[in-house]
């Protein structure tokens, strides 16, 4: 069975909203909904933007081999984003917590389709009609990736909501990683640097998807009973499992032939962890396992070498910087 | 002349996520914290500090500084007794990691010490447990 159609191909339905208030912005339940609605209206970007044609003469320095590569990638990220914008987002609206929050999913749900719409902007800028069907019809028979699409879809019409904030902000924080790797690391090489600008532009708004819906599974679980906690713990890790094992499989599958699987495993365990935290649980992968190769790490943000501050880097090396540019007008200093 | 304290002293900010409380609550140091709402007393800065706050922003560097935080240091007395800045945040907001430690840093003139994601790894309160102890044994020592 195929899920590139993830609307039609669930079975169970999601249940809608069953009555509906008037929201009201001028008053607030929590200030964290406002928080990150203006965050995200302020990302706000669409992939016309970026000037991705300046990327076809690096696009022509890959080999075949490496063409196909991204495709594939990038074709495994476009079946996430329609999951989480046409299910996934929309999914959380029945039990969102305040009606602002209701509001926030509609924002990110919409996000979404712009993510995946943007990869159909990659593809037409670098490649040919028939190298896209190709890479379309390989994601649709593809073993792994059809595995954690079905995985996260049974949980999204699941009827726990809990396990579906769970699921959600484990494929915003740590199912796309595995596909993210690739761009940076064309990036950290110079090469395809204007798709590695977009792909950023899209981490930046996971981040912030994978933080609220983390902070609202927190929310929600604050009044829960203490066997009820455990069973949402057992349940989350046991879930990061078996993702994290179809992870493996999925990423060997892609990058062996290219020699980098081992370098993608740490970003996935980087990432993982840092998923588990927006859950609010400990970090699991231990430091020999996520250090994350810095050519990558320094692609995804420049600021995080290691000289950056005084405790990390030789301790001579680090200098105070100079005031930023960009200020706000509430300093009185 | 006070006697120089052997343990650093924090002063953190954190919003109702409470990453940041959670990863100063894990270094085990002497802490207080910054009111989260206008309506609740200012704090007010006695001994020297570190300051540990996360990044927040609207984009463009813009905001990466809670307004509480920029309220806080406004104070000149709050000001004077700033030595160091932590810094939270997240690698994948990219240029933005970590920038109200750059901001503090270059504002205050004083170094950016470390930066940590969400709240923080057990190594990461390990290297900033043992960093403040040098650190702030430098402190006392050249400091009047
Ligand atoms: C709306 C929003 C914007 C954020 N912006 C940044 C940012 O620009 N840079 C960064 O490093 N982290 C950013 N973060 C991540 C937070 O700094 C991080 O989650 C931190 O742990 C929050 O701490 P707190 O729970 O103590 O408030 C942002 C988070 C949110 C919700
Ligand atoms: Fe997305
Ligand atoms: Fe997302």
């Amino acid at each position: 069975m195929t899920v590139t159609d993830p609307a039609h191909a669930i079975g169970k339905s999601i249940p809608l909203v069953r009555a509906v208030s008037a929201i009201n912005w001028n008053r607030i339940h929590d200030d964290k909904d406002v928080e990150v609605w203006n965050r995200l209206v302020n990302n706000f970007w669409l992939p016309e933007k970026i000037p991705l044609s300046n990327d076809v003469q690096s696009w022509n320095t890959l080999t075949p081999e490496e063409q196909q590569l991204t495709m594939r990638v990038f074709t495994g990220l476009t079946l996430l984003d329609t999951i989480q914008g046409t299910v996934g987002a929309i999914s959380l609206i029945p039990d969102a917590i305040t009606p602002h929050e209701e509001s926030v999913y509609t924002n990110i749900a919409f996000m979404e389709s712009v993510h995946a719409k943007s990869y159909s902007s990659i593809f037409s800028t670098l490649a040919s009609t028939p190298e896209i069907d190709d890479a379309f019809r390989w994601s649709e028979e593809n073993v792994n990736l059809q595995k954690k699409a079905q995985i996260v879809l049974d949980y999204y019409t699941g009827d726990d909501p809990l396990k579906r904030k769970v699921a959600s902000t484990l494929l915003e924080s740590f199912l796309f990683y595995s596909g993210f790797y690739l761009p940076m690391y064309w990036s950290s090489r110079a090469k395809l640097t204007n798709t590695a600008d977009m792909i950023r532009l899209i981490i930046r708004d996971e981040a912030v998807h994978g933080y609220y819906i983390g902070y609202k599974f927190q929310k929600g679980l604050e009044g829960a009973s203490d066997e009820r906690k455990q069973e949402i713990k057992d349940y989350t890790f046991n879930l990061l499992f078996e993702l994290y094992d179809n992870e493996v499989q999925y990423t060997q599958d892609l990058y062996d032939s290219v020699g980098l699987t081992e370098d993608v495993k740490k970003f996935l365990h980087y990432n993982a962890n840092k998923a588990l935290m927006n859950l609010g649980y400990e970090p699991m992968f231990p430091k020999d396992v996520t250090d994350v190769n810095p050519a990558i790490l320094s692609a995804l943000s420049p600021n995080a070498d290691e000289n950056h501050d005084f405790f990390s880097g030789s301790g001579s090396s680090y200098v105070i910087g100079k005031a930023e540019t960009t200020e706000d007008e509430d300093w009185d200093f | 002349m006070q006697l120089a304290t052997t343990s650093t002293h924090l002063i953190y900010f954190s919003s109702v996520s409470g990453n940041t409380a959670r990863f100063v609550e894990k270094l085990g140091l002497p802490a207080e914290r910054i009111p989260l709402f206008p309506s609740e007393e200012p704090l007010q800065a006695r001994d020297p500090y570190v300051l540990v706050l996360p990044t927040y922003g609207g984009g463009e560097g813009r905001g990466a500084v809670p307004k509480q935080v920029i309220r806080f240091l406004n104070d000149e007395g709050n000001r004077n007794l700033i030595r160091g800045v932590i810094a939270a945040g997240n690698t994948n907001f990219g240029e933005g990691y970590c920038l109200a430690g750059d901001i503090i840093a270059a504002k205050c003139q004083v170094p950016l010490l470390y930066r940590v994601e969400v709240f923080g790894t057990p190594d990461d309160v390990q290297a900033v447990q043992e960093g403040l102890d040098r650190f702030w044994t430098q402190q006392s020592t050249t400091s009047r």
